[in-house]
């Protein structure tokens, strides 16, 4: 576990840089992290963010990229133009919330 | 994180037409582009069937010469049997939120990977582009396919 801090915050990540505790994450820390990843975030990543997080407060798991594809209202092709670096992991650790478990 | 250098790009073979022998190269793509890797996948001999038109949806578990399916062989060749344990192994899988094989096909696609059928078994079948599936990029030999997999790994399954 490492902290760093963002928007003035000291937040508590894991190794591969997911929020231990997603009740610390700000929507001004995603913009922070996306800008450290040279993403800038369009309406169409807060759909994807939004989503995740949402999934993730009702379920306690955050969606596969089957589930982003078929609920969140963004295609699996558009998914993977606005998250490069694979979708579902890049979309949970700008979300604050931890890596999808699933293999799919 | 591990300090070893990561991999970043992968291509895969799927050489088998039973369910079991294409799942798992369907899932090791599909999990090669969400970690962000580049994926290339390459249908050889009756891994065909795969992303071939009319027989992605018939895909089946071989229930024969099998040993791990632990039922004795002549009951596995009993009519039907097959079909049964497809039947309950796409209701496992449904339930984990793994695809059916032609949604994953179309899924993989969109992610970006590349699919292409081997020339060599295109021909001693018999089949020719319009046999398969649209997604598939191209029918191509196996020098191409050293060439798409140069600087990344090849897993054969």
């Amino acid at each position: 576990m490492t902290t760093m801090t963002m928007s003035g915050t000291e937040v508590r990540l894991n190794a591969e840089g997911f929020f231990e505790d997603p009740s610390q994450w700000t929507r001004e820390m995603a913009t922070e992290m996306a800008t450290a990843d040279g993403l800038t975030l369009s309406d169409k990543h807060w759909q994807v963010i939004d989503f995740m997080r949402r999934e993730f407060l009702e379920k306690g798991t955050g969606p596969t990229v089957r589930v982003l594809g078929k609920a969140s209202g963004v295609s699996i092709k558009e998914l993977y133009q606005l998250f490069p670096t694979g979708p579902a992991k890049t979309a949970a650790r700008l979300a604050g919330i931890p890596k999808p478990k699933g293999c799919i | 994180m591990n300090t070893q250098e990561k991999i970043t790009k992968v291509s895969i073979i799927i050489s088998k037409g039973s369910l079991e022998g294409i799942y798992p190269g369907l899932i090791m793509a599909n999990g090669a582009r969400a970690e962000g890797m580049e994926a290339n996948l390459f249908f050889t001999f009756f891994g065909l069937d795969a992303i071939h038109r009319s027989r992605i949806d018939r895909i089946k578990v071989a229930t024969v010469g099998n040993p791990a399916m632990h039922m004795p062989t002549l009951i596995g060749t009993l009519p039907g049997m097959s079909a049964l344990a497809t039947r309950m192994m796409n209701k496992k899988m449904e339930a984990l939120d793994i695809p059916p094989i032609r949604e994953f096909i179309e899924m993989i696609a969109d992610t970006g990977a590349g699919l292409y059928a081997c020339k060599a078994s295109v021909d001693m079948f018999g089949l020719a582009a319009d046999d398969f599936v649209p997604q598939v990029k191209d029918t191509i030999t196996v020098g191409d396919f050293y060439d798409l997999a140069a600087g990344g790994q090849i897993i054969f399954t």
